[in-house]
């Protein structure tokens, strides 16, 4: 063994002996850093808990049969129940559906299934469709008190529709169009392609094509974008603000106003004390979004049960 | 088969008007909001308008810089405090929670991003404002940028937690295989492999976040406190600019829209446009931001 090496081997171990001295050290670090993600995480899920078990607990004291099924008394006590907002919620979703469901659809089946058709159309089609991808894009990145600037000064205001259930439901339509036409497009890029050209190869048209076979295949996704768009439209507040009047009287016909949950939970918490039977307001818009959130987990869980069939 | 492709014209017909329903919304969204505002951009001009911080409809004044600020302020705010938290979150379900775990914590980001703003408002106002009134400063009335910027904090976090944990799942599984085979921690190869990787779609992510927040109202309405002036500290401590009151473009809108008229409507209208010109400036900037260092990137 000579002296030289000695020297190399003392040289490597303490190379080594550095290695992993450094390598224990960016462990301790990598420790350290998910520690802190790990923290991040559960501060993300206690907001969640303070959030929701707040509005519950002081929202579940007016939380009875009697506060769903007792109109509100107006005024500045804030009494009576939700009844009538929560009809009307249901009348405004309806009739934002009816506008935008086959608006939306309809749009998405022009996007993808005659993306490829552009012969006969040429130059504009091609063009209408560059147009309307853009139109979708932009629709989505609208600040939601823009569409209801909007709907304020068309239809409340030059059509004269005032405020109403037809104003709101119009501007409503606007407002979750692109969510309808996203999704459903989803949808029908899910189905495979081989489906569409047996069923052309058979002699059906495309129309025929698109109304048994391809779209019965994209129900599933196509409700998804429903439920979310009914998500949305519960949620929403700032659009109905200024277009559909806010009285808490049921809407008798399409030209009447009124007022949804979560406008009645905006005018109970900003007009009245009644802050039990606002948070009550909150506790029953927050149970529709989780059943909501069950319902869409449900189709996607079946959805991708399917896809593993067809596998 | 002659009926049967005439059906097939008929529908096809009908499918493009559908179509083209989206982009003459937004075609008419612009002609009105802009054609509205006219009167206004030409009765004041444009210092007149962006330039003033005194809105007092009854005497005239449409200044609607305040609210420019406070919008800007507000939004900062909320990013300062929800962005960190967001991205970790993010990161947690992409690269570090076992299966168990992702399954408590998604639903919940899940159900934050469906809790109506109402809800988020009230819940500011009852919880966040009587305890941010604690801060023992003259002048502090709990409602103001902080209970805002809190409040708004925790609405834009779901959008960027699920948006960038996408980002991080799509980095190729190639990239971390190869980092970590050359030795790098798993914490080394997510900030310094995964992170610069998925970068642009984390951008987006902040895009959307800005712009939600930006858009954010009746949440707004209800913790900001409204009043028309430009953020100022409320003593000689620069944080206490932090517990002032301040009003946002969009509940300058919102509130005032409906019994307006005239030229004060018109006003109301041109702070719609300076809302859509923040949110372009934001967009078109940070697309230049992300693109800068990867032009490859689309």
């Amino acid at each position: 063994m000579g002296v030289p090496d000695m020297t190399s081997n003392n040289a490597t171990e303490l190379s080594v002996k550095r290695a992993s001295a450094d390598l224990r050290k960016r462990q301790a670090s990598q420790k350290f850093g998910f520690g802190i993600f790990w923290l991040a995480s559960l501060i993300v899920i206690l907001i969640m808990l303070v959030v929701v078990g707040y509005v519950f607990i002081t929202g579940v004291k007016s939380l009875n049969w009697e506060f769903l099924t007792t109109a509100p008394k107006g005024g500045l006590s804030g009494e009576g129940g939700i009844s009538t907002t929560v009809i009307t919620t249901f009348y405004l979703v309806g009739l934002i559906l009816a506008i935008s469901g086959p608006l939306g659809i309809g749009a998405a089946i022009f996007l993808i299934e005659y993306q490829g058709q552009t012969k006969s159309g040429g130059k504009f089609v091609r063009a209408l469709l560059q147009a309307v991808n853009f139109g979708v894009e932009t629709l989505a990145g609208i600040p939601s008190i823009i569409f209801g600037l909007f709907g304020y000064a068309l239809f409340v205001s030059t059509l004269k529709f005032g405020f109403s259930l037809l104003s709101a439901g119009l501007a409503g339509a606007c407002l979750v169009l692109p969510t309808i036409i996203r999704t459903t497009q989803e949808a029908l890029l899910t189905v495979p392609v081989s489906l569409r050209e047996g069923s052309l190869a058979l002699g059906a048209t495309r129309w025929q094509t698109i109304s048994k076979v391809v779209l019965p295949a994209a129900i599933p996704g196509i409700i998804t974008g429903i439920m979310l768009s009914v998500g949305r439209i519960i949620s929403e507040t700032a659009v109905f603000y200024v277009t559909l009047g806010g009285s808490y009287r049921l809407p008798k016909t399409l030209f009447s106003g009124g007022r949804t949950l979560s406008l009645h939970l905006f005018y109970l918490a900003m007009d009245t004390n009644a802050f039990e039977k606002a948070m009550g307001t909150g506790a029953v818009l927050i149970v529709s979004i989780i059943l909501i959130n069950l319902i869409i987990d449900l189709i996607s869980r079946k959805l991708s049960a399917g896809v593993r069939l067809h596998q | 088969m002659q009926t049967k492709q005439n059906v097939d014209r008929v529908v096809r017909t009908i499918l493009l008007i559908s179509a083209s329903f989206s982009i003459i919304i937004v075609i008419s969204i612009f002609v009105f909001i802009f054609r509205s505002s006219l009167p206004a951009f030409s009765a004041f001009g444009l210092n007149g308008l962006l330039g003033q911080l005194t809105w007092r409809p009854a005497n005239g004044s449409f200044g609607i810089l305040a609210m420019i600020v406070g919008s800007v302020m507000v939004t900062l705010m909320a990013l300062v405090i929800g962005v960190p938290l967001a991205i970790a979150a993010a990161i947690f379900l992409a690269e570090i929670a076992p299966r168990s775990v992702q399954a408590v914590v998604r639903p919940a980001v899940q159900l934050l991003a469906g809790i109506p703003s109402v809800v988020y408002g009230l819940f500011g106002m009852v919880v966040l404002v009587p305890l941010i009134r604690r801060i023992p400063v003259a002048g502090n009335s709990g409602y103001g940028l902080l209970s805002a910027a809190i409040v708004l904090a925790v609405m834009i976090l779901p959008t960027i937690t699920s948006i960038s944990e996408d980002a991080i799942r799509a980095v190729p599984r190639s990239y971390k295989e190869a980092s970590l085979a050359l030795g790098a921690t798993h914490l080394q190869t997510i900030f310094q492999v995964l992170l610069p990787a998925g970068k642009s779609g984390i951008g987006a992510a902040l895009i959307l976040g800005i712009g939600r927040a930006l858009g954010e109202t009746m949440a707004m309405i209800m913790v900001i406190g409204n009043s028309v002036i430009l953020p100022a500290p409320l003593n000689d401590n620069p944080l206490t600019v932090f517990l002032s009151q301040a009003r946002t473009l969009t509940g300058n809108i919102a509130v005032e829209i409906n019994y307006a008229s005239g030229l004060h409507a018109s006003a109301l209208f041109a702070t719609g446009v300076v809302l859509f010109g923040l949110i372009m400036i934001v967009n078109v900037s940070a697309r230049a931001i992300i693109n800068r260092g990867n032009p490859s990137a689309g």
